[in-house]
């Protein structure tokens, strides 16, 4: 893989020990001058599509107009995903931290005469708070971020993710170093089984016993292990491994290395879906630098430990998400999964002893070993210990991600944190774990998100994706969009995986034509226990579950479909019909124009109607009317 | 086959060694330096990591990435995410299916745009999102797809 070439001149320095590392940290520190400006550019998904690059090129600019450079020596800093997107594209001016959002190329030089010349902040470009109707100046007064507890994102927004220097002041390495110059192998493990920390990509299983396991399994096989990183973040409307490998890939790969040493691991893989090139830019990189500095290769700190990760991009395939499709991938095949008789910690990646984590998992790991696993146990509820990073979409005000302890109320989530839902209605339901996952009702918005609760309510964790649902979405077409999903990407090796999700994905189907009985919800509900049941891994496993949930929950919304013909959110297309409310219209022609069916007609300034008969709810006329004068029943 | 490719193509073979498990890194670089395998370039990277033709026709075909036919010179990609579809993205494949004449995953005749869906680009609070060649195109609506398709002909018409 090629290494970008804007790597920083490392000064061809090696750290042969411990020691050396802790004096790269001190001369950091003491070049550091704490009042020195910095000015932070998010360079997240969001901010990077609303233009981000342009506002940060535009600041150097005005920083280099105004003649600050000299003086002042403000940088100019790019970080990862600060996780405030729908606020994007963001600047962050520290060390006050002064937080700036939708900024535009245009804002450049009042925020370097104003705010750097003059310490004054730019008004319109701060934070207005809808509950207080407060200007918020800085991050910290911004319920956003105050509500949150940030752990695994502590980093991201701060460091510069293609600078390895910049994630060792911050304390970057020092969980390696204490691991390899006071801890034994078994110590490690010791802490990471203390701190109760469970998988964060899905099911959950508690990481410590997930090593101690591979331990047992290297005692009957012998070495070698491998350890591997899961970076095949495929649920839709997931995007929090993808930010920590962007903004603080340093801490995925320390994760990493310190599990290499406890189970005395000498090669590791990081599988990344093939949709997040920055991701691997970034991990490349900063594997690139780790090695320059002898925190990764051969004689990692002058320890004798030798251990090297390789990248291993994935080519658009869900199920390979699945641990043993994912080794199949590795190994350079079709990712199929393998029935598990034998678990992967004895026999997974060619064949040998494999322990597979999360992005966030190995994320966590460093923090562990530095501060100890009680610490993290303390954080959270008693079995689902320390914190999670959701990634809040859909119909929520605040769309972003966020990171919260295990265990808080999903209200607080949602409501709190997210700002509700637009308009300022209850949310009608949060779909969490993606296509494993399902749907929680408004009703039961005080549950604690944490593993148990969560399967108690017929969803799951999964790996943290979070959608908000209101009254204009349809259950049954939620339903129908994930089993879709599912069936495309069934790799096909199982009868009831394969054959299974289309029956019940045409079932659903049907229901949103108004078709179907009543008996046939509960032959979908046969069906979906027989593919839970069946299937060989837990794509099939699990893909009833969105069914499942709305069925149990949103009964009434399936019968309106069945009995009435009818669907309450207005969106199975078949049960709809547009047309234009007399009172409303102008006749501004906007509709008629835009109407790709010429089914609309009437003349200027006069009310418009759809011809039924010609419309093929595409639902463009919506779209375009400025005076919500178009109806859906 | 063009001499040209010939050269092209060996070079990337020199870049992982010819085993069964470079296979997938192969074909990645293969796709991305020539946007699809062709069929000379498929037998190529099967003589070189001794992979059967049958499992690397396996493999071409069950990761989306891969495509064994030559694409359009632009690609369209509608996010099929969550968030994307509760906010309309399957009428915005709809529309972009009608004015091309081509359904998603396939090329127009005149090899000028591939329309592609994709699960989830984690960009959700631009929801629904498009992705033209590499530019984002955020909250997109019928109008937006307008001026798109409008910026890329003009793209096409103005090369030499």
């Amino acid at each position: 893989m090629s290494k970008a070439s804007t790597a920083p001149q490392l000064e061809g320095q090696r750290l042969n020990s411990v020691a050396d590392l802790e004096l790269l940290r001190q001369n950091r520190q003491e070049q550091q001058d704490p009042n020195r400006a910095e000015v932070i550019v998010c360079h997240g998904t969001g901010c990077l599509a609303n233009g981000s690059p342009k506002v940060a090129q535009a600041l150097k600019q005005a920083v280099a107009a105004a003649g600050l450079e000299a003086a002042v020596k403000p940088l100019i800093k790019i970080t990862g995903c600060h996780g405030f997107c729908s606020r994007g594209p963001l600047v962050v001016i520290r060390p006050q931290g002064i937080f700036y959002q939708r900024v535009q190329p245009g804002d450049a030089e009042e925020i370097v005469e104003q705010t750097l010349k003059q310490g004054q902040t730019v008004e319109r470009l701060l934070y207005h708070d809808p509950q207080s109707d407060e200007l918020l100046a800085t991050v910290e007064d911004i319920p956003f971020y105050n509500l949150q507890q940030r752990v695994v994102l502590k980093n991201i927004g701060w460091v510069d993710p293609t600078d390895i220097r910049d994630t060792i002041l911050r304390g970057g390495y020092l969980a390696l170093a204490k691991a390899l110059s006071g801890m034994t192998p078994e110590q490690v493990v010791a802490e990471v089984e203390r701190s109760g920390l469970r998988g964060r990509g899905g099911a959950g299983f508690p990481t410590g016993r997930k090593w101690r396991s591979a331990l047992k399994a290297i005692e009957k096989k012998g070495r070698p292990v491998y350890v591997v990183c899961n970076g095949d973040e495929g649920d839709p409307g997931a995007f929090m491994d993808r930010t920590i490998m962007e903004g603080d890939p340093h801490a995925v790969i320390e994760g990493m290395i310190i599990g290499a040493f406890a189970l005395g691991a000498e090669q590791g893989y990081i599988y990344v879906r093939a949709e997040y090139p920055v991701a691997i830019r970034h991990l490349s990189l900063a594997m690139a630098q780790a090695r320059e500095l002898g925190l990764l290769g051969q004689n990692i700190l002058g320890s004798g430990f030798n251990f090297d990760i390789q990248i291993n991009r994935g080519a658009g395939a869900f199920v390979c998400g699945e641990s043993t499709a994912l080794f199949t991938s590795i190994e350079g095949r079709a990712g199929e999964p393998r029935p598990k008789y034998v678990r992967s910690v004895e026999e997974g990646l060619w064949g040998r002893p494999t322990v597979l984590n999360n992005v966030e998992t190995w994320a966590n790991v460093p923090q562990i070993v530095e501060k100890g696993g009680e610490w993290y146990a303390g954080i959270g509820v008693p079995h689902s210990t320390g914190t999670k990073v959701f990634s809040l979409v859909g119909k929520v005000n605040n769309v972003g991600l966020v990171e919260v302890p295990m265990g808080v109320p999903l209200a607080h989530i949602v409501e709190k944190i997210g700002g509700g839902v637009p308009g300022g209605k209850p949310f009608k339901a949060v779909q969490t774990g993606g296509p494993s996952g399902g749907c929680i009702p408004y009703a039961l918005k005080d549950t604690p998100v944490d593993y148990d609760s969560l399967t108690k309510a017929g969803s799951m964790m999964g790996s943290g994706g979070m959608i908000v649902m209101d009254e204009r979405d349809c259950v049954v077409d939620v339903a129908a969009y994930f089993l879709k999903f599912l069936e495309e990407e069934s790799c096909g090796k199982c009868i009831p995986c394969r054959l299974g999700l289309s029956r019940m994905r045409e079932m659903l189907e049907s229901f949103g034509m108004g078709q179907g009985s009543e008996e046939d919800l509960q032959d979908l509900g046969s069906l979906a226990a027989a593919i839970a049941d069946g299937a060989l891994c837990a794509l099939g496993g699990s893909a009833p579950n969105p069914v499942l949930t709305t069925v149990r929950y949103f009964k009434d919304e399936y019968l309106a479909h069945i009995n009435e013909h009818r669907c309450p959110a207005g969106v199975c297309k078949e049960l709809i019909t547009y047309s234009i409310d007399a009172e409303a219209c102008t006749g501004c022609m906007t509709c008629a124009r835009a109407c790709p069916q010429e089914a609309i007609s009437g003349q200027k300034k006069k009310p418009h109607v759809i011809d039924e008969a010609k419309c093929i709810r595409c639902g463009i006329c919506l779209e375009s009317c400025k005076f919500g004068a178009v109806l859906v029943r | 086959m063009k001499p040209a490719i010939d050269i092209d193509l060996d070079e990337i073979m020199e870049r992982y060694p010819g085993r069964p498990e470079s296979l997938i890194f192969l074909m990645q670089d293969v796709q991305a330096a020539f946007s699809y395998i062709s069929p000379e370039a498929l037998t190529l990277v099967c003589d070189y990591t001794g992979v059967p033709m049958s499992q690397a026709y396996a493999v071409a075909t069950f990761y989306q990435s891969f495509s064994l036919e030559p694409r359009g010179e632009h690609e369209i990609k509608v996010c099929l995410g969550t968030a994307c579809h509760l906010k309309g993205s399957q009428r915005i494949v709809d529309e972009l299916s009608r004015r091309l004449g081509v359904d998603a995953g396939q090329t127009t005749e005149d090899l000028k745009y591939t329309l592609e869906t994709v699960n989830c680009l984690g960009a959700c609070a631009l929801a629904p999102v498009v992705v033209a060649d590499e530019d984002y195109l955020a909250n997109v609506t019928a109008k937006k797809l307008n001026k798109l398709l409008k910026e890329l002909s003009q793209d096409i018409e103005e090369r030499p």
